[in-house]
């Protein structure tokens, strides 16, 4: 049985300390339950068989909401298996500000969405970019710096990260 | 201050950690681009995509204009640093913006924008932990990629107790972390203007790439209305799908992460709703994303460097810090002795030389010693040495006149128009003083000995008195060849053994041992009188007399190979000029027939063992414990395994050094001024091959250089790896 696209990114985002739960529509509002810490804020889902309207996740939250919340959910555009990286898209909801200024950044993704590798994922911004003129972060893992010394996770940006795919309920 | 003086305050000072840094990144680097199957092949890409927008930079730069205004910003080409800064201040200005944020970018070091902007009275915070650590500490980089590289921990936890005073004493990495988030967070959230550099920028769609891990850059653009970007014309690259070699090359070259946490791909204005931070009733959403975006693309010197063929390559440049990184100077000195006004470590000399000029570039660009470690490093191929020669030729041209030419001229005739100092051209010169001395000896090292005479050599020529001197032998290896009468029946091989200068005049010993284990193999070897390879003369950048002798060595050479003898090379630096440098030197015809039929001795053992030539000819090892160190040369040209493969098959149990550089490096480390870096430099091997794993093995090296530094710094014999093999 060779590893799925889904397979390598779990396995990509474990060797950054990243949990990565596979969970169906009918199982997600439990999973994300378990993965929030402290008060949480949002953005809406879009695309996906999944709705963070009925969690405990206060979906576009006041920036006073913002700067109090510990965990931030938004969904990935996509990621890139080989290098556990999840695309944080720029929207008018406010994805980035929500991935960003929180302390716990949870990505919910589309198993549709994972792309095997960076050849894969550049060919996807190409179009996406011309189309568009849009904008994405591929980010990795949380923020981290070594400029004090010796590596600390969390440094302007999140230090914890967790990944969410969604995979389809029975084949 | 002299500059020994200088380079020993700053190594005391800063070493520790600088060098600890560096060679973490290093190592890190090694392991990291052993993880990409296509290593080789990225590289290429990478280098052939920076290649190709250099030569289209003007059309590219017209492209992305088009591409900023049409998704609603600015493109402003700025001539200099002033008219740049000019630009900045104007859109901080029209924005009435009392605080700016940034983050790192070196060309917005390059110009100094802080001091102009601040002279507006504009508050401008620098949100990188580490920029922002010189900023409090009022110090510059010292390196590319880790601006506060020569900080250790400590440093900084007292830096931000005096200044900030504290209510809990901040220790831990994690305190200073979470003091400076804090602290920075609150002033990015006040700002107006966020300003950035760019790593790269598509000319296809206006799209900025930045490559970051601590998410400032990303806060920077995002908490603010008005965006600058700052970055050289350099940054600009046709289309979205050729940031893809780059994004899978930067982050492992610099600091050896796969990739860094963050690369933004940001095409601005971004959509991001600018809030109030202080708002507690309206949602997110509800805010507008009305942003301003200004993208000021600086030439400062670029333009012309595209038309300069020898500075050109350095414009491929991605900042990437791996030519640092690798550097055995750089890891022992840093970037505020190995740097320029801006920029630091071995592509400085070319960035300083096109954006500053030669004085500059002048300062510390004799600290790359050639060694081509950084080659196999530059993830877009730049020969980095290269730029350093050449302009090392031009600042020799540059200088006035030299009050001691009559002198040096008798001494030392030479190709040289211009004046190289006095120092330089006695070692560009070497061949002369080594037919000297071997004519002369033993009373020429007798002399070369005396204190009187080492007195005078340090004073006249900045021979450090502490260095022994190479012994010239009376009898070099060509005149002992001609006495020699060996025929070889129906030989396997011919060879034209080349005799370079210190095989010739120094280590006679090993070009015998050479000579001995090839007609023991069934090679028919001839070693005619050549002349010096050229290298001493390049190493000091006297690149016509390098000339002159590749064209004389090619002359020299050429018959034999033409009656079929492969070229053999016993010193590691020569075979390397022979297979990379005299591209530059000859004619194309005369490089290819030298380059394709040279061979560095051991590799050419090890083709014979290969090729079915008899193992129990030479003298085997019998399980003899040995430490071997490989030449970095030798090493660049992906040669030190055939060594190991040859001394393993003949028996002999092989330790081999992981350090990447002896410290010599040919003239370097006889150079007053710079023996203490190579003695700091060689301490690492010495440390290696003194350890209890090494201790009692015997010591092998390739390189002149080496087993001069390892004679030096260890208290047993060495010797080439050649004569073990005919002993």
């Amino acid at each position: 049985m060779s590893a799925t696209p889904v397979d390598s990114l779990a396995s990509a985002l474990s060797a950054l300390d990243v949990p990565c739960e596979r969970t169906t529509p009918g199982e997600f509002e439990e999973t994300l339950a378990e993965h929030c810490r402290g008060s949480a804020v949002g953005v809406p889902l879009e695309g996906v068989d999944a709705a963070l309207s009925g969690t405990d996740v206060t979906v576009d939250p006041t920036p006073a909401e913002l700067d109090a919340a510990t965990t931030g959910v938004t969904q990935a555009s996509f990621a890139v298996a080989d290098y556990g990286s999840v695309v944080i898209p720029t929207t008018e909801t406010g994805t980035e500000l929500v991935s960003l200024f929180v302390d716990r950044h949870v990505a919910v993704l589309d198993e549709a969405d994972v792309l095997p590798g960076m050849e894969a994922a550049f060919d996807r911004f190409g179009e996406e970019l011309r189309a568009e003129a849009g904008s994405g972060i591929v980010a990795t893992g949380p923020s981290a710096t070594a400029d004090m010394g010796e590596l600390v996770r969390g440094a302007h940006g999140p230090s914890e990260v967790r990944v969410i795919v969604l995979e389809g309920d029975d084949e | 201050m002299s500059k020994a003086d200088r380079l020993r305050e700053v190594m005391a000072a800063e070493g520790e950690a600088v060098n600890e840094n560096t060679q973490g990144f290093n190592a890190g680097r090694y392991e990291s681009v052993a993880r990409l199957e296509d290593y080789e092949e990225l590289k290429e890409e990478a280098r052939s995509i920076k290649e190709d927008a250099i030569e289209r930079l003007p059309e590219l730069i017209d492209e992305l204009r088009e591409s900023v205004e049409a998704n609603g910003g600015t493109l402003y080409v700025a001539d200099d640093a002033e008219d740049a800064n000019d630009y900045v201040r104007s859109v901080v200005d029209d924005r009435d913006a009392e605080r700016v944020v940034k983050s790192k970018s070196m060309t917005s070091e390059e110009i100094d924008v802080n001091e102009a902007l601040a002279r507006d009275g504009v508050d401008v915070v620098e949100t990188d932990l580490g920029e922002w650590v010189l900023q409090v500490a009022d110090e510059a980089p010292s390196h590319i990629v880790a601006p506060a590289i020569h900080k250790s921990r400590e440093d900084i936890a007292r830096l931000f107790t005096e200044r900030f005073d504290p209510d809990e004493p901040l220790e831990t990495a994690e305190e200073l972390t979470a003091f400076a988030r804090e602290h920075l967070g609150e002033r990015i959230e006040d700002a107006e203007v966020g300003m950035t550099g760019a790593n790269f920028v598509t000319a296809d769609t206006g799209t900025m790439a930045l490559v970051t891990s601590e998410g400032n850059a990303r806060k920077s653009v995002a908490a603010t209305d008005t965006q600058i970007a700052v970055a050289g014309v350099e940054k600009v690259i046709p289309s979205v799908e050729d940031l893809r070699p780059f994004v899978e090359l930067i982050g492992r070259s610099g600091t050896g992460q796969d990739i860094t946490s963050y690369v933004s791909l940001l095409t601005p204005p971004v959509g991001t709703p600018t809030i109030d931070f202080d708002d507690d009733e309206t949602p997110i959403s509800t805010f507008d994303g009305d942003r301003d975006f200004h993208l000021v693309l600086i030439d400062n010197g670029r333009l012309a460097m595209r038309e300069d063929e020898d500075l050109r390559e350095t414009l491929y440049c991605i900042r990437c810090s791996a030519c640092s990184n690798s550097c055995a100077n750089f890891q022992q000195v840093g970037g505020h002795a190995f740097g320029g006004e801006t920029y630091s470590g071995g592509i400085a000399t070319g960035w300083e030389t096109g954006i500053e000029g030669l004085d500059t570039a002048a300062e510390f660009n004799d600290l790359c010693t050639g060694c081509t470690r950084c080659v196999d490093a530059c993830p877009v191929g730049i020969d980095i040495p290269w730029i350093n020669t050449v302009v090392r030729d031009r600042i020799n041209h540059g200088g006035e006149d030299w009050e001691f030419d009559f002198l040096v001229d008798g001494l030392t005739p030479d190709e040289e128009t211009g004046s190289p100092s006095l120092q330089k051209r006695f070692f560009g010169n070497f061949e002369t003083v080594a037919k000297a001395g071997s004519a002369l000896a033993p009373l020429s090292n007798w002399l070369a000995d005396a204190s009187v005479s080492r007195a005078a050599m340090q004073r006249v020529l900045g021979i450090d008195a502490r260095r022994d001197l190479p012994e010239f032998r009376r009898e070099t290896l060509v005149d002992w060849f001609a006495d020699r009468d060996v025929a070889i029946e129906e030989p396997r091989r011919r060879v034209v053994l080349y005799p370079d200068l210190y095989t010739n005049h120094v280590q006679v010993e090993r070009g015998k041992a050479a000579v001995r284990v090839l007609e023991a193999l069934g090679v028919d070897v001839v070693v005619p009188p050549a002349p010096s390879s050229g290298r001493a003369p390049l190493s000091q950048g006297m690149v016509s007399t390098a000339r002159d002798h590749a064209e004389r060595v090619s002359a020299a050479l050429e018959p034999y190979v033409e009656a079929g003898r492969d070229v053999v090379v016993v010193e590691p630096s020569d075979h390397a000029l022979f297979e990379r440098e005299y591209e530059r030197l000859l004619d194309e015809a005369s490089f290819e027939r030298l380059a394709s039929n040279a061979y560095e001795v051991m590799e050419f053992v090890y083709g014979l063992l290969d090729n079915g030539a008899p193992a129990d000819a030479l003298a085997g090892g019998d399980g003899e414990e040995i430490a071997y160190h490989s030449h970095c040369q030798q090493r660049t040209l992906g040669l030190e395994p055939h060594t190991v493969a040859v001394l393993e098959e003949l028996g002999y149990d092989v330790l081999t050094s992981d350090v990447e550089c002896c410290g010599m490096a040919g003239s370097f480390g006889y150079k007053e001024e710079y023996y203490d870096v190579s003695v700091a430099v060689g301490d690492e091997l010495r440390e290696q091959f003194t350890d209890d794993a090494a201790r009692d093995r015997t010591v092998v090296a390739s390189g002149t250089s080496c087993l001069d530094q390892l004679d030096d710094l260890l208290e047993r014999p060495t010797m080439h790896p050649i004569q073990l093999l005919a002993e």
